[in-house]
């Protein structure tokens, strides 16, 4: 999928066979991405009569209730203190997973059997992966109760299950595949040609890592981290089920409000959200052109 | 994970090439560096953390009528598994199986047609391709709940009943799609063009090409790419929370369970559903292995 110069130049038949292919995908992706979030856009902007209700007037009522509202500051500098959280210990864990894989396993069908591994837990339900730390981190979890064995506590950890601490390692479980992935297929992609002209010419096992191996994966890890963030960003049931309804998040607070019929003030919050995160997902978009490194 | 299919077709190449080549970190003979033995230990740790409480749930949900959610296990017996399909408290849980069944299998189909198409009309550039490529990244990184709520409302908006096979049919396709075009990106780029051209210069017309090699060629990835739209439909929770109507899907049943069942019936629900995700993925990886040894032994041959 070699990409031709410019899409100025393209024949006016490749515009027409392009647009026909790709149709079908518009023709989802219009009705079931655009127009709900023009909805969004759109019911942000109307007064509600309470009641579920909307009145089709302008009005900037719910950003100026959402934006003088101490609890948007508190709920955003929560669900950056998780997404940071999350994204520093799926980039360290996702990047040495896969130099392991790449790097260290001599086998390539091994690497690829270890590498399937890591994907199949992704194929299967979030939910239940979520719910599976009950046995483990729960009052009498099983962490408790070899820690209470050991003699290392006399009661058991209440901070394990139902707080801030089961909320990251939950997301740290489900989401260090999206680091694994992206970061492993462009390190598989270095010559490693590359690197032994680097040992030949004096080069230390870290400066390999450091001018090498981490600018070339560079890529991958943005990708990454789009996934990893939006995600988390994104989220609200991980947060609802593992804080045990201790901590919030923007998400979760704009499922509370939808709860309880509140949609202009919801849909604000979500505008405010969505523009964060365009923010975001734009300024790492910028240093990698994904397009290019996904067909490449 | 489209990685996985592009380095099974990678395999053979870099064989011949690896042997030598990867000395450099890792050397392929001798003794291994103590960076092996450090990242290994991190390896096992990380792959005993992901399956390690899943397994957990998976022992537990086997325990007998005095069974409770943490260990150590009381009795073994298949009790709540019967408990799950008969009690009526556990809500519709048979329904929702049902219906989640159903609805994977039809974003599968659409998933994997309009993914592939998608990927032929992305080879070439024309107008306005960046775009519809943006809109997709959009669609993928949306907060999933915010998209549901929007639909949701829209529905409401144009007077139409919010249901599984319509609303949340499309909402899950926007959240697959992406997915799927992704996937077949990674798979195209490894197609090679010769064999579309000698297609054409044999007097292949468009469609004949597409059937007679593009298919074949591709088939691999494009049972990834159902596996994909499988999974993701098959678990998907928030983009279907506020559209699935009044019946549920299987995940928002899990959900609702997670809020007021507090009996190993929930861990039994996670172990049925967790064995069709590895049935369906078995099938799909085996059906991809299959093909390649075809391929290999007709080459041979």
């Amino acid at each position: 999928m070699q990409p031709s110069p410019s899409s100025a130049q393209a024949p006016p038949r490749a515009n027409l066979a392009g647009w026909l292919y790709v149709s079908p995908l518009v023709l989802v992706l219009v009705p079931f991405f655009v127009a709900p979030i023009l909805v969004v856009l759109a019911a942000s902007f109307f007064a509600t009569d309470g009641f579920g209700g909307l009145t089709p007037e302008f009005t900037l009522a719910s950003y100026v209730e959402v934006l003088h509202s101490a609890l948007t500051l508190k709920l955003y500098l929560a669900t950056i203190k998780f997404t940071v959280l999350t994204w520093i210990f799926t980039l360290i864990i996702g990047f040495f997973v896969a130099y392991f894989l790449v790097f260290h396993v001599r086998n390539q069908l091994l690497a690829i059997g270890l590498f399937l591994l890591c994907t199949v837990p992704f194929w299967t339900s979030n939910i239940i992966r979520m719910i599976s730390w009950i046995p483990l981190l729960g009052k009498e979890g099983l962490i408790n109760q070899a820690l209470l064995a050991l003699g290392v506590i006399r009661q058991p950890l209440e901070v394990l299950l139902f707080s801030d601490l089961a909320v990251v390692i939950a997301y740290v479980h489900q989401l260090t595949i999206f680091m694994i992935v992206p970061i492993f297929n462009s390190m598989a992609r270095i010559d490693k040609k590359l690197i032994e002209a680097a040992i030949d010419a004096g080069a230390s096992r870290f400066d390999i890592l450091r001018l090498i191996v981490v600018p070339m994966s560079k890529s991958g890890i943005a990708l990454g981290t789009i996934f990893v963030v939006s995600i988390v960003m994104g989220d609200f049931f991980v947060v609802k089920v593992m804080s045990g309804g201790g901590s919030a998040s923007v998400v979760s607070a704009f499922y509370e409000d939808v709860g309880v019929l509140q949609y202009p003030t919801a849909a604000a919050s979500a505008v405010l959200l969505t523009l964060v995160l365009v923010a975001i997902v734009s300024l790492i978009l910028r240093t990698v052109d994904i397009r290019q490194e996904i067909t490449r | 994970m489209s990685a996985v299919l592009a380095d099974i077709h990678k395999t053979d190449m870099s064989k011949s090439v690896g042997s030598a080549a990867t000395k450099a970190i890792a050397p392929s003979k001798g003794g291994r560096p103590w960076t092996f033995y450090v990242l290994a230990t991190l390896f096992s740790l990380y792959v005993i953390a992901l399956y390690g409480p899943m397994f957990c749930i998976y022992i537990l949900s086997f325990q007998d009528i005095r069974g409770g959610l943490v260990f150590p296990m009381k009795g073994h017996s298949l009790h709540w598994f019967v408990d799950l399909f008969t009690q009526v408290r556990t809500g519709d849980v048979k329904g929702s199986f049902d219906r989640s069944i159903k609805l994977a299998v039809i974003v599968t189909a659409i998933t994997v047609v309009v993914s592939f198409l998608a990927g032929l009309g992305f080879r070439k550039r024309f107008r306005g391709d960046t775009f519809v490529f943006y809109m997709m990244i959009g669609s993928l990184v949306a907060p999933g709940l915010v998209l549901g709520l929007g639909t949701g409302l829209l529905f409401q908006a144009l007077g139409l009943n919010a249901s599984w096979y319509t609303s949340a049919l499309g909402a899950q396709l926007s959240w697959t799609l992406p997915f799927g075009v992704l996937v077949m990106f990674a798979v195209m780029s490894r197609f090679n063009h010769v064999w579309e051209e000698a297609a054409y210069d044999l007097g292949a017309s468009r469609w004949q090409s597409i059937r007679l090699v593009m298919i074949p060629v591709l088939a691999p990835g494009l049972v990834a790419v159902a596996l994909f739209g499988f999974t993701l439909s098959y678990d998907e929770f928030a983009r279907s929370l506020q559209t699935a109507g009044s019946l549920n899907t299987l995940p928002l049943e899990i959900w609702s369970m997670t809020l007021n069942v507090t009996s190993p019936s929930l861990y039994a629900l996670g172990t049925v559903t967790t064995i069709v995700s590895f049935v369906v993925i078995g099938a799909s990886l085996g059906s991809i292995v299959l093909i390649q040894k075809k391929r290999g032994s007709s080459a041979k041959a």
